[in-house]
C-alpha cells in the first residue's frame, strides 16, 4: 500500500498538517481543493432546502384542483422559476461538479491540488453570490415568474417591470462566470497534472466525465452570458434584440438559450455517468467493461449535445426541414447512451457484486435513467412532441433524468465517498432504507405525470381542470414519500459525522483501486505530495 | 375454464363501453378522470400521431423490460454469495458492435414514420377556409377571414359556471368549425408567447408576437362534438385561465351558425358584451 504520507516527511513545510489557516479563514480564504469541494457540497445542501422546499409547496398546491394554499398564481410562477434555477445551478451542478470534482480530481489523478487554487476560491464564492442573488430575485421586485427559460417577451420590461428578473439574470451571469473559471481550472488540471504514467487512456472514467463536462461548460456558458446580456440591455437600456416591435425576435432568445441549455443537461448528467462507472466497477470487483467505448461515448454525447438544441423548440413554428434535422440529430444521442447502459450491465455481468448503498443507487440510476431516456426518444420525434410539448409528460421525462438520475448520482457519490471525505462510515442499514424509500417516493411522484401529460395537462399551472385531480393527488403523495427519503438522508449524514465508525483508507475492498483509496480516511489536508507512479491500465482493464 | 370466464368478462366490458359510446353521439375531447392515455383523436393527424406514438411506446417498453430482465439476472447470478470470484472480462467485440448497431437500426425504424408524419402534419394542402387565432394575456381572439367574423373567447369564471360546464375549460364564445373541411390555422400573438393546443386535433403551435405560424386540421363528420384545449406556453399570471373550446358541427349547421354570427360578431357596437374587431378594416395586431 502506497501511503503517500510515509513518503512526505521532510519534503517541505507544506507537508506539516498543522500549517493551514483555522476558523473562518480556513473556509473563506480556502485554496485547498478538499475544503472548496466541501464548501460546494454544503452550498448544494443549503440550496436544496430552498429548491426542494419550493417544489414541496408546488406539490402541496397541486394535490387538489382549485387554489388552496397559493392564492396568487404569480407566486406559483415565481416558485417554479426559482425551483428550476436553484436545482440546476445551485444544487446539481455544485454537488456533482464543484463538490465531487474538486474533491476527487486531484485525488484520482494523483496531484496535490487544482492547477489554480485561488481561482478555485473565487469560483466557489461567485457561486455563493449567485445563490444569494437568485434568492433575492424571489423576494424583491415582485419575483420572476418567467420559468427557468426566461423567455422574452414575458421576461422583458413590459411584462416583468420589477427588478426580480434583473436579479435572476445577474445570478446566472455570476454563477456562469464561476462555472467558466471552474471549467478552465478542471481542464488545466486534468490535461497537465496527471501523475506520471497516467495517460489519457488510463484516467478513471470519473476524470473523463469531468473533462468532458468542463469543455461543455467552457463552450456553452459564454453563449448564455451573451444572451443574458442582451436580455439585460433589452430590459434596461432600450435595445430590441428580442423585441419584435424594434425588429428583434423572441425566437432568437430561444435559440441562444437552448444552445446553452441543451449542453447544460449533459453538464448535469455526464458527471453522473462518471460516478456510476466508478461505483459499478468497485462493487462488482471488476474493471469497467469497454473502457474506451465508455470514455468516447461521453465525448460523443458532449459533441452531439451541441447540435440538437432546437428539439426544445419543435412548436415555435420553424420550417419542417429544420425540424427533420433536429429529430435525426437528437435520436443519434441514444446510440452512445445505449453503449453506456449496456457497458455498465456488462461490467456487472460475471461480477461478484456487493449491494451496498452506493451500488443500489448506481443500479437505480441505470434503470431509471433508461426509463427517462426512452421517453426522451419519444419526445425527440417532433410529430409526437406535438402532443407532449409543455405538458406534464415533459415534466415527467426530465425529472426522471434530473430529479431522479442526477440526484441518484449525487446520493451514489455521497455514500461512496463519504468515508473518504469524513473519515467515518455511514449506517449501512439506514442507507439501504433511505434508498428504498426514495425509490418508491420518486416513482410514485413522477410516473403518474406521464399519464397527466398524455391526457394533455399543461405544465406551469397552479390550478387544473378537475379531471386531472386523481393522478395529481398520487403524485403529491409520492412527493411526501420522497421528502421522507430526503430528510432521512440528512439524518444519515448527521449521524455519520457524529457517530460513524472510523473508516479505513479503503472501505470497499479489492474493487476500489483508484488513487483516492490509497490515501488515509479522511483524506489529509495535503495529499499526493510525492507523486504516485501509474503503471497499470485504469482499474486493471486490459486492451 | 378460467380463460373463457375472463373472455366473457372482457366481452361484457367491451360491449358496455361501446353502448356507452353510442348512447352519446357527441364526441367530447375533454380529459377524463384517471385518464392515462390520449384523448379521442379527431383528425387524421392525431390518429397517425397516436399510431406512431404506440409504435415507439412498445419498442421502448421492450427496451426497458430487457434492461430490467438483465438486471434481475445479474442480481440473482452475480451477487457476491452466488459468484464469489469475479470474472476479468472487459471486452467482447461482437457484443460492443451489436449494442451499437442494433440501436441504430431501431432508430431508423422509428425515424422513417416520424419524418413521414412530420411532413404530413406540417401544412394544409388545399385549405377550404382559414381561421386566424390571436393570443392575448389572457384570452384568445378568433377571426374567420373568409366571412368577416371576429370575436374574443374568454374563460367562464368559476362562479358563473352553469351545470355541465367544465371548470377552467369552458369559454363564453366557442370556436365553431365545420366537419369534413380542411381548415388552415394561422396564429400570432399580441403580447407574449402563448400556445394554441387542442390535443384531439394534433395541433399545438406557439403564437409568437411578430410571427405568423401555420397549422391545419380536418375533422371527419363522425367526430362531430366539442373539443377542449389549454394555453400551453407560460404566459403570465393567468396562464391557467385561457382555455380553448371548439365545436365541430356539420357543414349545414356551420352555415346557419355563420348567419347568426355575422349579426352577433360582424358589426361594430360599443355596448356589445364581447370585444369586437371588424375583420375587413382592422389588422389583428393593432393596439387595443
Amino acid at each position: 500500500m502506497a501511503d503517500t504520507h510515509a513518503h512526505a516527511h521532510g519534503h517541505n513545510d507544506h507537508a506539516d498538517h498543522g500549517h493551514h489557516p483555522t476558523g473562518w479563514r480556513r473556509w473563506m480564504y480556502s485554496t485547498n481543493h478538499k475544503d472548496i469541494g466541501t464548501l460546494y457540497l454544503v452550498l448544494a445542501i443549503v440550496a436544496s432546502f430552498v429548491g426542494v422546499g419550493f417544489s414541496m409547496m408546488m406539490r402541496l398546491e397541486l394535490a387538489e384542483p382549485g387554489l388552496q394554499f397559493i392564492r396568487d398564481q404569480h407566486f406559483y410562477n415565481v416558485l417554479l422559476t426559482a425551483h428550476g434555477l436553484i436545482m440546476v445551478f445551485f444544487v446539481v451542478m455544485p454537488a456533482l461538479i464543484g463538490g465531487f470534482g474538486n474533491w476527487f480530481i486531484p485525488l484520482m489523478i494523483g496531484c496535490p491540488d487544482m492547477a489554480f487554487p485561488r481561482m478555485n476560491n473565487i469560483s466557489f464564492w461567485l457561486t455563493a453570490v449567485g445563490l444569494i442573488l437568485v434568492a433575492t430575485s424571489t423576494v424583491i421586485g415582485g419575483g420572476a415568474g418567467t420559468g427557468w427559460t426566461v423567455y422574452p417577451p414575458l421576461s422583458n420590461h413590459t411584462f416583468h417591470p420589477g427588478m426580480s428578473v434583473d436579479f435572476a439574470i445577474l445570478s446566472l451571469h455570476v454563477a456562469g462566470a464561476a462555472s467558466i473559471l471552474g471549467a478552465i481550472n478542471f481542464i488545466t488540471t486534468i490535461v497537465n497534472m496527471r501523475a506520471p504514467g497516467m495517460t489519457f487512456h488510463r484516467m478513471p472514467l470519473f476524470i473523463w466525465s469531468m473533462l468532458v463536462t468542463a469543455f461543455l461548460l467552457l463552450l456553452a456558458l459564454p453563449v448564455l452570458a451573451g444572451a443574458l446580456t442582451m436580455l439585460l440591455t433589452d430590459r434596461n437600456f432600450g435595445t430590441a434584440f428580442f423585441e419584435p416591435s424594434g425588429g428583434g425576435d423572441p425566437i432568437f432568445w430561444q435559440h441562444l438559450f437552448w444552445f446553452f441549455g441543451h449542453p447544460e443537461v449533459y453538464i448535469m448528467i455526464i458527471p453522473a455517468f462518471g460516478i456510476v462507472s466508478q461505483v459499478v466497477s468497485t462493487f462488482s470487483k471488476k474493471p469497467v467493461f469497454g473502457y474506451l467505448g465508455m470514455a468516447y461515448a461521453m465525448v460523443s454525447i458532449g459533441f452531439v449535445g451541441f447540435v440538437v438544441w432546437a428539439h426544445h423548440m419543435f412548436t415555435v413554428g420553424f420550417n419542417v426541414e429544420t425540424r427533420a434535422y433536429f429529430i435525426i440529430a437528437t435520436m443519434i444521442i441514444a446510440v452512445p447512451t445505449g453503449i453506456k447502459i449496456f457497458s455498465w450491465l456488462a461490467t456487472m455481468w460475471g461480477g461478484s457484486i456487493e449491494f451496498k448503498t452506493p451500488m443500489l443507487y448506481a443500479m437505480g440510476f441505470i434503470f431509471l435513467f433508461v426509463v427517462g431516456g426512452v421517453t426522451g426518444v419519444t419526445l425527440s420525434n417532433a410529430p409526437v412532441d406535438m402532443a407532449f410539448h409543455d405538458t406534464y409528460f415533459v415534466i415527467a421525462h426530465f425529472h426522471y433524468v434530473l430529479s431522479i438520475a442526477a440526484m441518484y448520482a449525487i446520493f451514489t457519490g455521497m455514500y461512496y465517498w463519504l468515508p473518504k471525505m469524513s473519515g467515518r462510515m455511514y449506517n449501512e442499514k439506514l442507507g439501504q432504507w433511505q434508498f428504498w424509500i426514495t425509490f418508491v417516493g420518486v416513482n410514485v411522484l413522477f410516473f403518474p405525470q406521464h399519464f397527466l401529460g398524455m391526457a394533455g395537462m399543461p405544465r406551469r399551472i397552479a390550478d387544473y381542470p378537475d379531471a386531472f385531480a386523481g393522478w395529481n393527488m398520487v403524485s403529491s403523495g409520492g412527493a411526501v414519500i420522497s421528502l421522507v427519503g430526503a430528510l432521512l438522508f440528512f439524518y444519515i449524514l448527521w449521524d455519520t459525522l457524529r457517530n460513524g465508525a472510523k473508516a479505513p483508507a479503503n472501505p470497499w475492498g479489492v474493487g476500489a483501486n483508484t488513487l483516492e483509496w490509497t490515501v488515509d480516511s479522511p483524506a489529509p489536508f495535503h495529499t499526493h505530495e510525492v507523486l504516485p507512479v501509474i503503471t497499470a491500465e485504469p482499474a486493471g482493464s486490459h486492451h | 375454464m378460467i380463460n373463457s370466464r375472463w373472455m366473457l368478462f372482457l366481452l361484457v366490458l367491451f360491449s358496455a363501453a361501446t353502448a356507452a359510446l353510442s348512447a352519446d353521439a357527441q364526441v367530447v375531447g375533454a380529459p377524463q378522470p384517471w385518464e392515462w392515455y390520449f384523448r379521442t383523436a379527431a383528425t387524421p393527424v392525431q390518429v397517425d400521431l397516436i399510431w406512431f406514438h404506440d409504435l415507439i411506446f412498445w419498442v421502448e417498453v421492450a427496451i426497458v423490460l430487457f434492461v430490467l430482465g438483465l438486471m434481475a439476472y445479474i442480481v440473482v447470478k452475480f451477487n457476491a454469495k452466488a459468484n464469489p470470484v469475479p470474472s476479468r472480462t472487459t471486452h467482447n467485440t461482437f457484443l460492443e458492435v451489436a449494442w451499437t448497431v442494433i440501436p441504430v437500426l431501431i432508430l431508423v425504424v422509428i425515424a422513417i414514420p416520424s419524418l413521414r408524419l412530420l411532413f404530413f402534419m406540417d401544412k394544409a394542402k388545399n385549405p377550404e377556409m382559414t381561421l386566424k387565432i390571436t393570443s392575448h394575456q389572457w384570452y384568445w381572439s378568433y377571426e374567420y377571414t373568409d366571412s368577416g367574423i371576429a370575436f374574443d373567447s374568454n374563460m367562464i369564471p368559476e362562479d358563473q359556471l352553469k351545470p355541465g360546464q367544465l371548470r377552467l375549460l369552458d369559454v363564453d364564445n366557442r370556436v365553431v368549425l365545420p366537419a369534413d373541411t380542411e381548415i388552415r390555422l394561422l396564429m400570432t400573438s399580441e403580447d407574449v408567447i402563448h400556445n394554441w393546443a387542442v390535443q384531439s386535433f394534433g395541433v399545438r403551435m406557439d403564437t409568437v408576437p411578430g410571427r405568423i405560424n401555420e397549422s391545419w386540421m380536418i375533422v371527419p363528420a363522425d367526430k362531430i362534438g366539442t373539443y377542449y384545449g389549454q394555453c400551453s406556453e407560460l404566459c403570465g399570471v393567468n396562464h391557467a385561465y385561457m382555455p380553448i373550446a371548439v365545436d365541430i358541427v356539420s357543414k349545414r349547421d356551420f352555415q346557419s351558425w355563420l348567419a347568426q354570427a355575422k349579426t352577433k360578431f360582424g358589426r361594430l357596437d360599443a355596448d356589445a358584451p364581447v370585444k369586437l374587431v371588424q375583420a375587413e378594416t382592422q389588422p389583428s395586431l393593432d393596439a387595443r
